[in-house]
């Protein structure tokens, strides 16, 4: 008889333990990732730990034929179905990871994390067709939903909800940092009724999949499920603005991890369960360290209409701008003592970090004190700038953090704003109406001279006005950052 | 909890074993606690590559991928689950790689810094 639920219950003792093996791996590894001198091996042992319980299982199904007992050669028949995937999917996955610039790697990350949940979706409704097509037999005319089964079926509807939520909120989010997207709207979707209503709709559908519905019926009620909550997920994420993406992505991140939980749940796999809530728990408390660097609440940034109105904003609102060259600023430069680079996305965008760290170097051999203020959600997610930076080679020791920094712009003499906005707008301590009030923001206006090298005066990410570029000390470096700091470094050599 | 504890009880002595949903929901429970006590302190640095490196990890779910595409379900379901298992893999393989990746480039720094 087919038994596909009591899989991980029938494995023997040494089988066991290579799973329970493998999830302290995943612990492990993941412990390691907090700290910079053990993240490497941390990462590495995660994937050890992977590939470990990839194999276990690969045995498990194709050559033990643990999971049912219909003939040695129906299951050696899915071996070239899950090498082919494992080929195909793996592929794939080494030609992104490789293409990829170090810049995009918050699209990346959102798009991994779609794929990873909508495999989790796929898992369920896979289960779905299998129980549904009468090919698996629980027993004589039991169905899949009497109550006896509903921790299965209620496992099943959780895991196509939570599933499908994060396929399509990864996908927006994904379009929404690849700068595809920036609509906040598309019609009814993403209104607040429409969310509830489709909330609503899901849970009972998992309610009703779980505990009522029976044999064909529950495949259409998760097949009605599957289609509300993928419409769930972009109502949920196409309202929320690009500044508040890094805390989606990582509240997404974190939902992919229970998705799989809950796969665990159907297939019986501790592991499953070990490894999906352990990531879940910890894309929590990541949510939560964003939350704060923000001082937003989750609610704030999951309800509130962040940047919409204010978007239309444009060069014509500002008065009393003083734009500069890289003439202007060699000289300003060399008669500096303290410098602080404050990078924002405008950094990424252009690929300047080498030539910031250029600069950095260049200043620094003249004798300047050169420091790094870093906004913890500077760019498009928390800690994108280290890793430009360090990509870039620039020294660890010379990074600060908000905290660290805020007290020594007062004895800077120049700080040197390239491509960031609202991490230094004023509007968040003066303009209690801001939407980015209360939002801790890096005081580069206690600076001697603030250098602002930006595109253009347009609305940063949260799509607000920024007064600081008013300011008498504040001095706009109009172009294309990575060009703008080149020219900076010529000038600054020719001296 | 107390009413989960007495029903596992019941149950386990009706059929001889726990259910599983009752052990899964302990190891669900305890999994999360280990989870968010790693994650307390992280310096900023590690934010991008942890929450990548979290993400591959959320790719387990093609063990469950692996157990789908058993082949006398019929074509749609192994179709189902073939899909699955391309889609964690490319999470799974591009996750850790792109966090090596990443974290490569803090190895070099302090080589070169040192």
């Amino acid at each position: 008889m087919f038994t596909p639920t009591l899989a991980a219950l029938d494995l023997s003792l040494i089988e066991q333990l290579v799973y329970m093996a493998s999830a302290f791996y995943f612990v492990a590894g993941l412990k390691k990732l907090t700290k910079v001198k053990t993240a490497r091996a941390g990462n590495r042992m995660a994937s050890i730990a992977m590939l470990t319980a990839v194999l276990m299982t690969v045995y498990l199904v194709a050559v033990k034929g643990e999971v049912h007992a219909s003939g040695m050669d129906a299951i050696r028949a899915s071996l070239p179905w899950m090498i082919g995937g494992l080929v195909v999917g793996g592929g794939i996955g080494v030609f992104l990871a490789k293409k990829v610039e170090m810049t995009e790697m918050p699209e990346l990350v959102a798009f991994f994390n779609g794929m990873g949940g909508a495999s989790s979706l796929f898992v369920a409704l896979a289960t779905v067709v299998a129980f549904g097509s009468g090919a698996v037999p629980i027993g004589p005319d039991e169905t899949l939903s009497v109550f006896k089964g509903a921790d299965i079926s209620i496992s099943i509807g959780l895991s196509i909800l939570i599933g499908s939520v994060t396929l399509t909120g990864s996908l927006i989010a994904y379009a929404k940092l690849s700068g595809k997207m920036w609509k906040n709207r598309f019609g009814p979707v993403g209104s607040q009724g429409l969310n509830i209503l489709l909330a609503v709709l899901a849970i009972g559908c998992v309610v009703y999949g779980g505990f009522i519905a029976t044999g064909g019926m529950s495949m259409t009620v998760f097949l009605a499920l599957t289609a509300i909550a993928l419409f769930l997920g972009v109502g949920l994420v196409v309202p929320i603005g690009g500044a508040d993406m890094p805390v989606v992505i990582s509240l997404l991140n974190s939902y992919s991890g229970i998705a799989a939980a809950m796969t665990g749940f159907i297939l019986h796999n501790n592991l499953l369960i070990v490894a999906g809530m352990l990531v879940g728990a910890a894309g929590l408390i990541l949510t939560q360290i964003m939350c704060k660097a923000m001082n937003r609440s989750l609610a704030a940034v999951l309800f509130a209409k962040f940047g919409e109105e204010d978007g239309g904003k444009d060069d014509s609102d500002y008065v009393g701008v003083t734009s500069t060259s890289a003439e202007e600023l060699a000289p300003l430069l060399e008669a500096a003592e303290k410098v602080i680079i404050v990078p924002g996305y405008g950094l990424a965008v252009a690929q300047a970090q080498h030539k910031c760290r250029e600069l950095g170097d260049l200043l620094g051999k003249e004798g300047i004190d050169v420091s790094y203020g870093i906004h913890p959600v500077a760019g498009r997610m928390p800690g994108h700038m280290n890793v430009l930076l360090a990509e870039a080679d620039v020294d660890y020791d010379k990074l600060y953090d908000l905290d660290q920094i805020n007290g020594e712009f007062k004895n800077a003499d120049v700080v040197i704003v390239i491509g960031a906005n609202d991490v230094c707008n004023p509007e968040a301590y003066d303009n209690p109406q801001s939407p980015i009030a209360g939002m801790p923001v890096l005081d580069v206006w206690d600076a001697q001279t603030v250098i602002v090298i930006k595109r253009s005066l347009s609305a940063g990410y949260a799509g607000i006005k920024n007064p600081l570029f008013e300011r008498d000390n504040c001095l706009m470096f109009f172009g294309d950052a990575k060009k703008a700091l080149e020219d900076m470094v010529t000038e600054f050599k020719d001296l | 909890m107390n009413m989960n504890f007495f029903l596992a009880a019941a149950e386990a002595d009706a059929s001889g074993t726990l259910p599983f949903y009752l052990i899964g929901l302990w190891i669900l429970i305890l999994a999360s606690f280990t989870g968010l006590e790693i994650i307390s302190k992280v310096p900023p640095t590690l934010h991008t590559p942890l929450m990548s490196g979290a993400n591959a990890i959320s790719g387990i779910t093609l063990v469950g991928a692996l157990y789908c595409v058993f082949s006398d379900v019929g074509v749609s379901a192994q179709v189902l689950g073939f899909c699955a298992i391309v889609l964690a893999t490319v999470n799974v393989v591009g996750g850790f790689m792109v966090t090596d990746r990443m974290l490569a480039m803090f190895g070099t720094k302090k080589k070169g810094g040192k």
